[in-house]
């Protein structure tokens, strides 16, 4: 099993390199450093001395990617694209356009998104999880049909509508809870229930309807049947039986993106002004501040393969028939 | 005289019609295509959902044929110049619905504004009152007390013209499985009516009154009211909601389109060739799949708006360059969704590389070619359908959240996604503006319901494991 | 009269509803005693196992239910009881073991946690009771080193051993009846050999009644102490297993032993049933065999025949065992000769001779994936078929005879060894060379379920080979060959515009065959081609492929695991064990006097029909090793019950007559 996280791990490299090259062409072919710098300098400044001082202390003085001036390795090592990216392997992500510390920032957004993030994917879990058991448990008869009609209208709606009628019902009409905002410390609760009400909400159509196939798909094998067989009680067949081999492609679908949580929700965070890393990446677009895209860029990458491994650690705990090798 | 006009989305959209259509004729002589859409007719809500969505083509086609018109000129020898105003075949069906702008914010039904405003009497004196609209109930005498009985007499109509219809639907249904099934006429109405038709004809039937009512609704109503209001700047939602469709089947439709081709080579290559050239595509999707979405779909927009900074005279009308950023959202919509299907493809074609049937096409000499031609595309299009179908509904919904981030479609073009953007402060108003939010969520919810439930019926039909159950 | 333990009273089940629900089980009537073994025979679909589900109310869900009669247990009716007390007579008064022991037990718990919840819900054992009464059962089922066990998973057990802990499972309850559905089929046949006699021990230790539903006679033979035969839902013959085995009555009862293929009916035509059964959806008027029987008269086609009773205990539903009807006079129809030329008629030239062919798969490991050993599927395997002879390769699964094929073939490249096809060195052929040799070498599959794109018409399907190897010069040309090979399999040529599901599996494989020979080959390889079939079915195949061989000098390598199929068709066997052949000769001489243990071992363990010739069962220890570990020496030899000293040390050299080859040291 470590050998076989080595190598997942050592292949991870190259897929982090072709991210890299891939933002950083899709971000220069449009937008030279020139460009940038006129951006953030504004109007009034523009000279190309300004232009020069300010790329030379953000490190934009050099080519792209190839630097023809130097000789041997230099011409590759001695380039923006090389040492913005070798900084980021070693998760030195710089500083952000504006001068702030973006591994800083992250490290400082990241407990709010995290504190909405986890109490929704573990309330929703087992809000998702029973209601696919019920459905399961009387499939077949019109509780199944309309409650998987009534999932597929739940999934019908966009995620805005879940925010903004929470917001305007739970806020608004009934001032339950603050609409929006953010405060540290146990304050924080009182702006947190709202997101998560609805983070919750929007997600029990869809995740209850794929629980119920789980279910289902493991209800008709032939191990059920046995387990009937044996004149075991309902409810232990259930629990026993169904529950802990449908739990192998629920576990691993959670355990996917689990990493990816740390990324923050952009709608909830930004609808409900969470200082968290989702808002922290809209406002990077709309500032478009390169470094710190960059950096949400590399880390979500890094995220995601990270899940990627983790599911198969999964597999091999929650099911027994499964060995890395 | 007119001028039609092509746009990149509309040349795809009529590609798209052509190739369905061209898959129909093809599959009409082969059961066991037709099988499986039969079986998608037959189911309760699939039908139904089938209808639904048919009205939205039809108005998203409608929207989709344009043209310039000429402007008016006296001197007829002169050239003719065109307007600089695109239309569309919808635009000139609903007629009024786009011309008939108010000052401002209106509700449905309204024959007010919805605000106060200072009026300056000739006396000199002003006061505050609500302004009547300028064309909202601009028939009636007396608006506050005729409004209510007007609004009935119309529905009475429209009631009337519903149930004309409805029956004449029914006539023709009728007469048609008569034929088909050598039946008398009452013997087939009855069959219909007592649902013992295998496509649920009666379904079929009600679903469309329900949408012919609306239709009827509209035509009596929308031309004498704002039945969904208007918006800051006076427009009728309603138009809005209606140009939107395009918009949102454009999305849920081309994305796919565009990233099929791709998607259906790359997985099917892999799958079958495997070694390197599988390593390759996997490193491929992976990569691509490992960053996150959003972002790339954020780079990439603004790459192109500061490509269209630059580039201004690229683009005639405004409407060109609203297109083009919308053809552009879809094939980046796809490059960041193909990966999933390429996935399933992939691992579909490795199963298949070692069914049987292969092996024995492979003991026969068959070139590879011709294996993948004939045995492993026919055999993994269910999940293509499948997928397609599948994506539709989050692609639609995709656009919303998209247009919030701010890197969507164009903020001049009609989209749900940039109604609920707008209606988000519009909530925040007291008294609050309510009709544009839901305006955008009847519409948005209806089709995204119905492609969810077809979506259901076709996998239902298709997959094979759901199938045997 | 002692009360029946278990009586079923005109019992009818359903699947689904309306006209068109499925009839599965029809007014089925038997009792069984306390103590006895009662088969219940047929073939698939004949609704046998819907029975033993409906005995236990464990029909599929929501579809199934029972519909009539009552199925009572020492005078209490089952299907009128709750669930709840329902739930009390599962697998404690009466238990069930499944076909597929694969995919019966539960994957994720533990083999004692699956048997020790049995023995909390039924006997409220908790802690070290449990935990000693589970490693006692796990011994008493014959499971070597059960503390181990215990904590191991279903995936880590083979199938015997699987369906060792199914038995096991079962016992804990000690149930008054154990229903055991197919329990051997999906194992091999020494496994099967092991398992059946595990039950037999068990029977004569608790004194529990046995309903063992098969397809098979010979087990019925070996294990029954009464027999019903099943058909299209209902009882066609009931009997004690001794009248049944003298003196069957039914015309499908006689067919199905006229079917069996075996060595004294190699020079004619195994009779066969026509047709296949009818699908249980309707009402039948007359007799449900009828359209399948050669002496069906008019009465037959009108009339049920009732299930009367013919002599003491012998029930027939049959209008030829009712005294009181006369059949007509019998047509000459019933004797048509059905005598072959014999078998093997070809040059006797040489056509594939394959010497030391071996196929390994890399084992990979490790953080740079490096082959840290191998799979030897096929370790130094030769042979060489005459021209129009008949090869068979015999063995239990997983000992290579299915990649000697594809290695053959080319489908699977040969890691070394020759194979030479009329003076070609195929193993060296590649690209367009190799393609075009194709059409000289053929392979027909298992399963033909499986071996036909679905979204093709049959007719396309045996086209394609044409196409590919450019037979027939127009498209007109090659579909008048279809229509012809269509005719020479025994299909209507209209059958070529259907598509493969419309087809039953005995048309399949007719199919797959004419497929095959759409491209004129010389050798064929046929893959176990009528192990997925029934046994009437067989015969039907086994007969098309005897006369194809005669009318066109067709060369086969047949490959299976039936040894009365070989004894049947083939002129020379090969028996495989662990990727290499063990013993090699002409048919008679290697299955009358088998030299190698291992073959006598495979021998002993067929259920034999008659019960002169039933032979002492050579007990089998254990399961085969892993090919990718073969044990040193003799593979055979952990196992080999004559294993000497020697045997451990090297692998035993070929001996024997030129002829007869063998790899033994007992015949050194």
């Amino acid at each position: 099993m470590f050998a076989y996280i080595v190598r997942r791990a050592a292949y991870a490299i190259p897929i982090l390199i072709g991210v890299n090259l891939l933002t950083f062409y899709l971000f220069f072919v449009v937008n030279s450093p020139d460009d940038m710098a006129r951006l953030h300098l504004g109007v009034k400044r523009v000279t190309p001395e300004a232009i020069e001082k300010w790329k030379a202390e953000r490190g934009y003085n050099k080519p792209l990617l190839y630097n023809e001036a130097v000789s041997g390795s230099e011409r590759f090592t001695k380039t923006i694209f090389f040492e913005k990216s070798v900084k980021l392997f070693a998760f030195d992500f710089g500083y952000s356009d504006d001068g702030r510390d973006i591994s800083h920032d992250i490290a400082q957004r990241m407990v709010p998104s995290l504190a909405i993030a986890i109490p929704s994917l573990l309330v929703g879990l087992l809000i998702n999880i029973s209601f696919a058991m019920l459905l399961a448990f009387f499939r077949g008869t019109y509780v199944d049909v309309s409650g998987v009609i009534l999932c597929v209208a739940l999934m019908s709606v966009s995620a805005m509508f879940y925010i903004i009628g929470g917001q305007f019902l739970l806020g608004k009409l009934l001032r339950l809870m603050p609409i929006s905002g953010y405060d540290g410390g146990v304050d924080a609760i009182k702006f947190l229930v709202l997101p998560v009400i609805i983070g919750v909400v929007s997600g029990i159509g869809s995740s209850t309807r794929l629980y119920r196939s789980f279910f289902l798909e493991e209800a008709g094998k032939d191990f059920i049947r046995t387990a009937r067989a044996k004149g075991l009680k309902e409810s232990r067949v259930l629990f026993r039986h169904l529950l802990a081999n449908a739990m192998i492609p629920i576990v691993t679908g959670v355990v996917v993106i689990l990493p990816l949580l740390f990324m923050g929700s952009l709608l909830l965070e930004s609808f409900f002004a969470v200082p968290g890393l989702g808002s922290y990446t809209i406002d990077a677009i709309n500032r478009q501040d390169f470094a710190i895209v960059r950096a949400m860029v590399f880390l979500g990458s890094v995220l995601y393969i990270i899940g990627l491994i983790l599911v198969d650690v999964a597999y091999t705990v929650v099911d027994p028939r499964v060995r890395l090798s | 005289m007119i001028m039609p006009v092509i746009l990149w989305t509309d040349a795809l959209i009529f590609l798209l019609v052509a190739i369905v259509t061209g898959f129909a004729l093809y599959a009409r002589g082969k059961p066991h295509l037709r099988a499986p859409w039969h079986h998608v007719m037959c189911s309760r809500l699939g039908s139904m959902a089938v209808v639904i969505l048919c009205a939205y083509i039809i108005i998203g086609l409608l929207d989709s044929l344009h043209y310039r018109p000429a402007i008016e000129n006296s001197d007829a020898s002169a050239e003719t110049h065109y307007a600089v105003e695109v239309l569309s075949v919808l635009d000139v069906l609903v007629g009024p619905l786009r011309t008939r702008t108010e000052k401002t914010y209106s509700a449905p039904f309204a024959t007010q504004l919805f605000s106060r405003e200072t009026v300056q009497h000739p006396d000199g004196s002003q006061t505050r009152k609500y302004p009547r609209l300028e064309y909202g109930g601009r028939h009636l005498e007396n608006p506050a007390a005729d409004a209510r009985a007007d609004i009935l007499q119309r529905s009475g109509i429209a009631l009337t013209q519903t149930l004309a219809a409805g029956l004449a639907v029914l006539l023709l249904i009728t007469l048609w499985q008569a034929r088909r099934r050598q039946l008398a006429f009452m013997a087939s109405l009855r069959d219909i009516l007592a649902r013992r038709t295998a496509v649920p004809w009666l379904i079929i039937l009600i679903t469309l009154s329900v949408l012919l009512l609306l239709t009827f609704l509209a035509i009596n109503l929308a031309t004498a009211y704002h039945v969904l209001g208007t918006d800051k700047v006076g427009e009728d939602v309603f138009y809005q909601t209606l140009k939107s469709i395009r918009t949102g089947l454009v999305i849920g439709t081309l994305t796919t389109l565009i990233m099929l081709p791709f998607a259906i080579f790359m997985g099917i290559l892999a799958g079958y060739a495997r070694g390197w050239i599988d390593d390759l595509i996997q490193y491929l999707y992976t990569t691509l799949n490992s960053i996150p979405g959003i972002l790339l779909i954020a780079a990439a927009i603004l790459m192109l708006q500061v490509y269209m900074a630059n580039h201004p005279d690229a683009f005639e009308t405004t409407l060109e360059r609203a297109d083009i950023r919308l053809l552009f959202l879809c094939i980046i919509l796809g490059i960041t969704s193909w990966t999933g299907l390429c996935r399933l493809l992939r691992g579909e074609s490795l199963k298949l590389r070692e069914a049987e049937y292969i092996q024995a096409a492979t003991a026969f000499g068959v070139r590879h070619s011709k294996i993948i031609s004939r045995h492993i595309l026919p055999n993994v299009m269910h999940i293509v359908l499948i997928t397609v179908v599948l994506d539709f509904s989050g692609l639609v919904l995709a656009e919303a959240v998209l247009s919030y981030v701010g890197v969507g479609v164009d903020p001049t073009m009609n989209s749900w996604g940039n109604m609920i953007n707008s209606a988000r402060l519009e909530m925040a108003r007291e008294p609050v503006v309510w009709w544009s939010l839901l305006a955008a969520f009847l519409f948005m919810f209806t089709l995204v319901l119905a492609a969810n439930l077809f979506s259901d019926a076709v996998r239902d039909a298709f997959d094979p494991r759901l199938r045997q159950r | 009269m002692k009360q029946p333990l278990l009586q079923l009273a005109n019992l009818s089940a359903r699947i689904g509803t309306g006209p068109r629900a499925i009839r599965p089980v029809d007014d089925v009537s038997f009792t069984i005693n306390k103590g006895e073994t009662f088969a219940l025979l047929g073939e698939s679909g004949c609704g046998k196992s819907m029975t033993a589900l409906s005995i236990l109310r464990l029909l599929p869900q929501p579809h199934g239910r029972i519909s009539g009669g009552q199925v009572k247990l020492e005078g209490t009716d089952l299907t009128a009881l709750p669930e709840v007390e329902m739930r009390q007579v599962r697998g404690r008064r009466i238990a069930m073991i499944f076909q597929e022991p694969m995919t019966s037990l539960n994957p994720v718990l533990t083999v004692g946690d699956q048997i020790g919840e049995m023995l909390q819900q039924h006997l409220q054992m908790k802690g070290t009771a449990k935990l000693n009464r589970v490693l006692e059962l796990l011994d008493a089922v014959g499971i070597p080193d059960v503390k181990r066990r215990y904590t191991e998973y279903p995936h880590q057990l083979s199938g015997g051993m699987k369906q060792r802990v199914m038995i096991a499972i079962a016992l804990a309850g000690e149930p008054d009846l154990l229903i055991a559905d197919e329990p051997t089929t999906a194992l091999d046949v020494t496994i099967q050999a092991q398992v059946l006699e595990l039950l037999q021990q068990l029977q004569r230790d608790t004194h529990m009644a046995i309903l063992l539903i098969t397809h098979d006679l010979g087990i019925v033979a070996g294990m029954a102490d009464r027999v019903a035969v099943m058909y299209a839902g209902q009882l066609v013959e009931e009997a004690s297993r001794d009248c049944f085995f003298t003196d069957a009555r039914h015309p499908y009862s006689l067919r199905l032993f006229e079917s069996l293929p075996n060595v004294d009916k190699r020079d004619h035509a195994l009779k066969t049933i026509p047709g296949f059964v009818p699908v249980l959806d309707r009402d039948f008027s007359g007799c449900r065999f009828a359209e399948r029987c050669e002496q069906a008269w008019d009465t037959c086609r009108t009339q049920a025949p009732s299930w009367d009773i013919t002599t003491d205990h012998h029930h027939v539903r049959c209008h030829l065992a009712d005294r009181n009807i006369t059949p007509p006079a019998r047509t000459a129809r019933d004797d048509t000769p059905l005598a072959h030329a014999t078998p093997g008629t070809g040059t006797g030239a040489s056509l594939l001779e394959v010497r030391d062919l071996k196929v390994h798969f890399p084992i990979h490991k490790g953080v740079f994936k490096r082959v840290v050993g191998q799979v030897y599927a096929v370790d130094g395997v030769s042979l060489e078929i005459p021209e129009g002879h008949t090869q068979a390769l015999v063995g239990e699964s997983g000992c290579g005879k299915t990649t000697v094929g594809k290695g053959i073939l080319q489908l699977l490249r040969p890691t070394a060894g020759s194979v030479q096809f009329d003076n070609t060195e195929l193993t060296q052929l590649k690209g367009e060379r190799l393609r075009r040799r194709r059409t000289d070498f053929q392979f027909i599959f298992q399963d033909p379920y499986s071996s036909m794109n679905p979204r093709m018409r049959v007719g396309d399907i045996v086209e394609e080979g044409m196409i590919a190897q450019d037979i027939g010069n127009s498209s007109q040309q090659r579909r008048q060959r279809v229509d012809e090979l269509f005719v020479q399999v025994g299909l209507s040529p209209e059958n070529a515009h259907r598509y493969p599901h419309e087809f039953s599996g005995g048309q399949r494989q007719r199919i797959c065959i004419a497929r095959a020979l759409a491209v004129n080959p010389r050798l064929i390889i046929c893959d176990e081609p009528t192990s997925a079939l029934d046994i009437s079915v067989q015969a039907q195949i086994l007969n098309l492929l005897k006369q194809l061989q005669n009318e066109l000098g067709l060369s086969y390598l047949f490959i299976t695991h039936n040894l009365s199929v070989v004894s049947y068709l083939a002129d020379r066997v090969a028996v495989m064990y662990l990727g290499r052949i063990v013993e090699e000769g002409p048919v008679a001489s290697v299955l009358e006097e088998p030299l190698h243990p291992y073959t006598r071992v495979l021998l002993s363990a067929v259920p034999q029909i008659d019960q002169d010739t039933r032979r002492e069962i050579i007990r089998l220890e254990g399961d085969m090793p892993s090919p990718a570990n073969p044990p040193g020496g003799c593979h055979f030899h952990p196992r080999c019950p004559d294993a000497m000293p020697g045997c451990r040390e090297r692998y035993p050299g070929e001996t024997g007559t030129a002829d007869h080859r063998v790899h033994c040291f007992l015949h050194q």
